[in-house]
């Protein structure tokens, strides 16, 4: 990249928000089709049962009613929900597009009924007669893999689908020299990602072309194409699939639901557009949901506190089915378990269990917020048990610049990083060494300051291929229009990331034109060349990169056209304010559209090149990349409601090299806010019938502005090696780096009360019933009495 | 989320709407805000056959003095209230409780009449209303009544009003010099409603709380005079001390609540805490020193 820059590395605004604000962007539930039919499903209310009998006679002759069609109507017409992820010895758990004798979630899809409008639509669900006969749900995911569970499916008697195992180093040895053992179980709760826009698809079928299209609200157009037209058997080049615009994700929509198969196959059935679009309770009960694990760790260490070797003892739970890479997310927290730390030994046994709930897969993170979470409480845990501080416990474990590309015992190879450095810039930027002092006096006066750190590595920019499911590449076309202006079609499909900003940033700096000349065009499987999509922070490591590469052949052909035009040699052209200057001589230049034109109207080319401007590139990283950061999380906590409030958040973060500070700043902040929901407030919780009684936003709790803190950003650049952007990718660094930051914070300001862990989410309730069981050690004051005396103090200023 | 057919009346009058109220009985309910009524139905918790819409009747909407008590009318929204500069300067404490009512939208569109005829165990303003000892305004066909607000509230989402009644006004107090009033609470995190909420009135004399009245909110199934706080305080010396043991007593004798926010004990607890806090406040006002 070059080393001054007009564009790249710019805080330039975003180019997608004028319409978002204004108004103007459409999504799918905007979008209205002559003719068109509504669809909605009757779902289970029950987390286990059999069906008995589906009457539908009452609905089918309701007013406005078209159809109603249970499993038994479209049996052998729409496959099965399709899961990418295999893994040795994993056994099925199919999930039919409509539950067929059987239902096993609450909210699994029993019928769909098809209506003139959404009025009729809603009261005919009503109608729909489900005859259940409920069996014991199973619910606990260790209950599930116990001796004489209710089973949900036959290939697996024991409700385990997989046990992923993996040992690296002499683990017998690293216990056997250990001078202390460190144990704790450490939980990770089930989340809703709860995007803004719910789901919704609308489809049409158009007989004479004999296409089908579908709008679906998805992170993955072209995959979610090719497995469409595997269940509904359809030709793949009749389907077409275009994402409107997409109100959030957070891996909720990278993925192939029942809904949108079964909406397509109504458009071709019925011959008419048909929608859906989820409610927000559906959205709770039926998009997929995050996290769920249970983590039991033993760490082996020295007395000085130098890591030895780790067990982990992983249980997932899974939910009813799998959907797309459920089985998968998992494996992601095994792969990342070693964190920034040398591990010379680890074992590590995850098992994935099934429970009568919603599915699991990817929530931001996936996979890798949960092995950074436990890690970096073990780090926490060691620290406390050895009375040594938190920060000098890490910086012993940390890996040096000198041994990157660093290889873990988990069998992934870190790209490049300096976790040394980012830690002492936290530690600098938060004044650590002054909020330790701060707390010391505060405990006197019977306040309650935590300081939490947290030095995470992640894994990114997903490909490579050899290690996905689905293949790890991008791809990007980019267009240099007869006049002047610029497109890039990206295979990946941003949706709130802010792309189309980079990448015209990126276009303007190698053309040299300014971003309003390039505009970025995604998420129609018809108009951009096949793709992966955007998740595992790969939209710009891998592609921006194949963006990169298309816009770099199409300025050496212009150059080649502009060498031949001016006479000169093409390697000494430079692109600037619409112009092709010559370096050698004074200040001979033409316009770009010269050369434009010349590349179109083919009278001036250079002999035997082919008119036009159009390139495309599948980008093939060669590995993953590993962002990294350490975080800094102050608390303090009101003695007498347990209530934790954030004080002040320092993060660094380090994604390598960057092309717009303000789209990383975005992405830090909003990872950190949604690691302070599932640190402080959120939990889907099921009762023990499998109900979810945290179904709307009334008792699922998501934070809000009031209660976040003061957030500072910082960042290291380690530019990675993997792509020729050298950037790593940011979309979740923030949620995998804060949520033991702001945990860890929160067990710090309760070490006064012997308390050495605090399961998430910290509720005020949980923490408080820890302050008032066991009193504070040496704290001269109950603290109800400090605090009222702390009330009063404030009062008098 | 769309709510099972009903039959919808926008009187354009308080006489209309009581008509309406007559003619239909049990199978109407009446629309002020909607934010409660509104999302029962859109999920098909509440299945009304009538609607009857108070939101184009004029009239019902006003923030008044009049001799030395304040006339508010039901369908005033929490807004208004919040930003009264009447209330503001005689009776803040209602101010203070609508400013921490859920959201500036829903606040914009809730109305305190609203809120209180639904009675919902969370709500804010019932502590407030029960410590200002404010008189409840009901019309019917038959006539005007008007009921103490300690006699309102009946049970969870239960009141005084009988079938073709509706609440038309709310009167309270102008607080006079030596009187100070607060209302502190613990919300839901979701929610935004009241997992505690308290509202203290305190009238100091001599340098002796003279008049006092807790009204709390978000604890039990409906909201109470916390009346154990206020015999423990009646007559004595305000301190420090002195508030904290009297609000110990909170939550005595009252069944409270629990749910996935906050167990029973914890609930009895805040209660406890925040009726210490909101008398701290109250003190602190009516002795001229600011908090």
């Amino acid at each position: 990249m070059a080393t001054a820059t007009k564009y790249i590395g710019k805080p330039l605004k975003r180019k997608e928000d004028p319409r978002l604000i204004h108004g103007l962007a459409h999504y799918v539930d905007d979008l209205v089709l002559a003719g068109m039919l509504h669809a909605g499903f009757v779902r289970s209310p029950h987390a286990h049962a059999l069906i008995k009998f589906v009457d539908t006679s009452k609905a089918q002759s309701a007013p406005g009613v078209v159809a109603v069609l249970t499993a038994e109507d479209v049996r052998g017409q729409i496959g099965a929900v399709p899961c990418a992820a295999v893994l040795p010895d994993m056994k099925a758990a199919p999930r039919p597009v409509l539950a067929t004798g059987r239902v096993r979630f609450v909210g699994e899809a029993v019928a769909v009924v098809i209506a003139s409008d959404r009025y009729a639509l809603r009261d005919a669900l009503d109608l729909v007669d489900v005859d259940y006969e409920s069996l014991t749900p199973v619910v606990d995911p260790e209950k599930a893999i116990s001796k004489g569970a209710p089973v949900l499916h036959e290939p697996s008697p024991d409700n385990v689908a997989y046990r992923w195992e993996l040992e690296g180093g002499d683990i017998k040895k690293a216990f056997k020299q250990a001078d202390k053992v460190i144990r704790q179980r450490i939980l990770n709760q089930r989340l809703v990602p709860v995007a803004m826009e719910p789901r919704g698809v609308l489809a049409e079928y158009k007989p004479g072309e004999k296409t089908l299209t579908v709008w679906s609200s998805t992170q993955i157009p072209h995959l979610l194409k090719t497995q469409l037209a595997a269940m509904l058997g359809a030709p793949e080049h009749s389907v077409r699939v275009i994402t409107p615009e997409v109100g959030g994700g957070f891996g909720s929509k990278l993925n192939v639901y029942p809904e949108e198969a079964v909406i397509a196959h109504l458009a071709m059935r019925l011959g008419r557009p048909v929608k859906w679009v989820e409610t927000r309770r559906e959205n709770f009960l039926c998009t997929i949901h995050g996290r769920d694990q249970i983590g039991d760790v033993e760490a082996a260490v020295t007395k000085d506190g130098v890591l030895l070797g780790v067990k982990w003892r992983i249980v997932a739970d899974l939910g009813a089915y799998y959907q797309l890479l459920t089985p998968l997310i998992p494996t992601l927290t095994g792969l990342m378990l070693a964190g920034c730390y040398k591990v010379p030994a680890i074992r590590i046994e995850i098992i994935g269990a099934l429970t009568n709930k919603m599915s699991t897969d990817a929530y931001r993170g996936a996979g890798r917020p949960e092995a950074t979470y436990y890690i970096e409480r073990l780090m926490d845990l060691i620290a406390a048990e050895l009375k040594k501080d938190p920060a000098e416990i890490r910086r012993k474990n940390f890996p040096q610049p000198k041994d990157f590309p660093y290889a873990t015992p988990t069998g992934v190879t870190y790209d490049s990083a300096n976790y040394q450095k980012s830690l002492d810039l936290a530690l600098q930027k938060s004044g650590y060494a002054k909020l330790r002092k701060e707390q010391a006096k505060l405990r006197k006066q019977g306040r309650y300051l935590g300081i939490g750190l947290s030095t995470y590595v992640e894994i990114c920019a997903m490909g490579p291929s050899s290690a996905m499911p689905a293949g790890g590449w991008e791809s990007a076309t980019v267009r240099v229009e007869p006049t002047g202006k610029v497109t890039i079609l990206t295979g990946a499909s941003p949706h709130g990331q802010g792309q189309e900003t980079s990448f015209a940033q990126m276009g303007a700096e190698i053309l040299g034109l300014t971003p309003d000349d390039v505009h970025v065009v995604h998420g129609d499987t018809a108009a951009v060349p096949y793709g992966i999509g955007t998740f595992g922070s790969r939209g710009t490591a891998v592609g921006g990169t194949a963006a990169y590469k298309s816009l770099i052949k199409l300025r050496d052909k212009l150059a080649q056209i502009a060498g031949h035009l001016m006479g000169e040699d093409p390697q000494k052209l430079v692109f600037g304010d619409g112009r092709i200057w010559s370096k050698s001589a004074g200040n001979k230049s033409i316009g770009l559209i010269e050369a434009i034109g010349a590349a179109y109207v083919a009278k001036t080319l250079p002999p035997g090149m082919e008119p036009g401007l159009d390139a495309t590139t599948f980008f093939e990283p060669s590995n993953f990349t590993f962002p990294f950061g350490a975080h800094v999380c102050v608390v303090e906590i009101d003695a007498e409601t347990g209530d934790v409030r954030l004080l002040k958040y320092v993060a660094v973060d380090d994604c390598g090299n960057v092309l717009n500070p303000l789209l990383v700043e975005g992405q830090v902040h909003g990872g950190i806010v949604q690691a302070v929901g599932q640190a402080m407030f959120e939990e889907a919780v099921y009762d023990e019938h499998g109900q979810l009684i945290t179904g709307e936003l009334m008792d699922y709790a998501l934070p809000r502005a009031g209660a976040l803190p003061w957030m500072e950003t910082h960042r290291t650049v380690t530019p990675s090696p993997v792509n020729p952007l050298g950037v790593k990718g940011v979309g979740e660094a923030g949620t995998i780096g804060a949520t033991p930051a702001i945990i860890n914070a929160v067990v710090d300001a309760l070490a006064p009360f012997g308390v050495r862990h605090v399961d998430m989410p910290a509720k005020r309730e949980r923490i408080w019933k820890l302050m008032h069981e066991a009193p504070p050690r040496r704290a001269p004051r109950a603290p109800a009495k400090a605090a009222a005396r702390r009330q009063a103090g404030r009062r008098a200023k | 989320m769309i709510p099972a057919p009903f039959e919808y009346h926008a009187p354009k009058s308080l006489e209309e709407a009581l008509r309406l109220l007559d003619r239909h009985g049990d199978e109407a309910k009446l629309l002020a805000g909607g934010h409660s009524l509104l999302p029962m139905m859109k999920l098909r918790l509440a299945a009304p056959r009538f609607v009857i819409d108070l939101g184009r009747l004029k009239g019902l909407d006003y923030i008044r003095e009049e001799q030395g008590m304040i006339a508010i009318g039901a369908m005033t929204t929490h807004a208004e209230i919040e930003n009264s500069s009447l209330l503001r300067a005689k009776c803040p404490l209602l101010s203070e409780t609508a400013a921490a009512i859920g959201d500036v939208q829903v606040r914009n569109r809730g109305t305190l009449g609203g809120s209180l005829a639904h009675a919902d165990p969370a709500a804010d303003y019932p502590a407030s209303i029960l410590a200002l000892e404010a008189q409840m305004t009901m019309n019917s066909s038959m006539g005007v009544r008007a009921v103490d607000a300690a006699e309102f509230f009946l049970d969870m989402l239960t009141t005084q009003l009988r079938p073709g009644e509706i609440l038309t006004e709310i009167r309270v107090p102008a607080l006079g010099k030596g009187t100070g009033a607060a209302y502190c609470k613990l919300s839901q995190p979701a929610s935004g409603y009241a997992v505690v909420g308290v509202a203290a009135r305190v009238t100091l004399a001599a340098g002796k709380l003279a008049q006092i009245a807790v009204g709390v909110t978000g604890v039990g199934p409906k909201a109470y005079r916390a009346v154990n706080v206020e015999d423990a305080l009646r007559g004595k010396k305000a301190s420090e001390k002195l508030l904290a043991e009297a609000a110990r007593h909170a939550a005595r004798g009252v069944e409270a609540l629990a749910d996935l926010h906050a167990s029973a004990g914890y609930r009895s607890e805040m209660a406890a805490v925040f009726t210490r806090r909101a008398l701290e406040r109250a003190v602190a006002r009516a002795a001229g020193t600011k908090a």
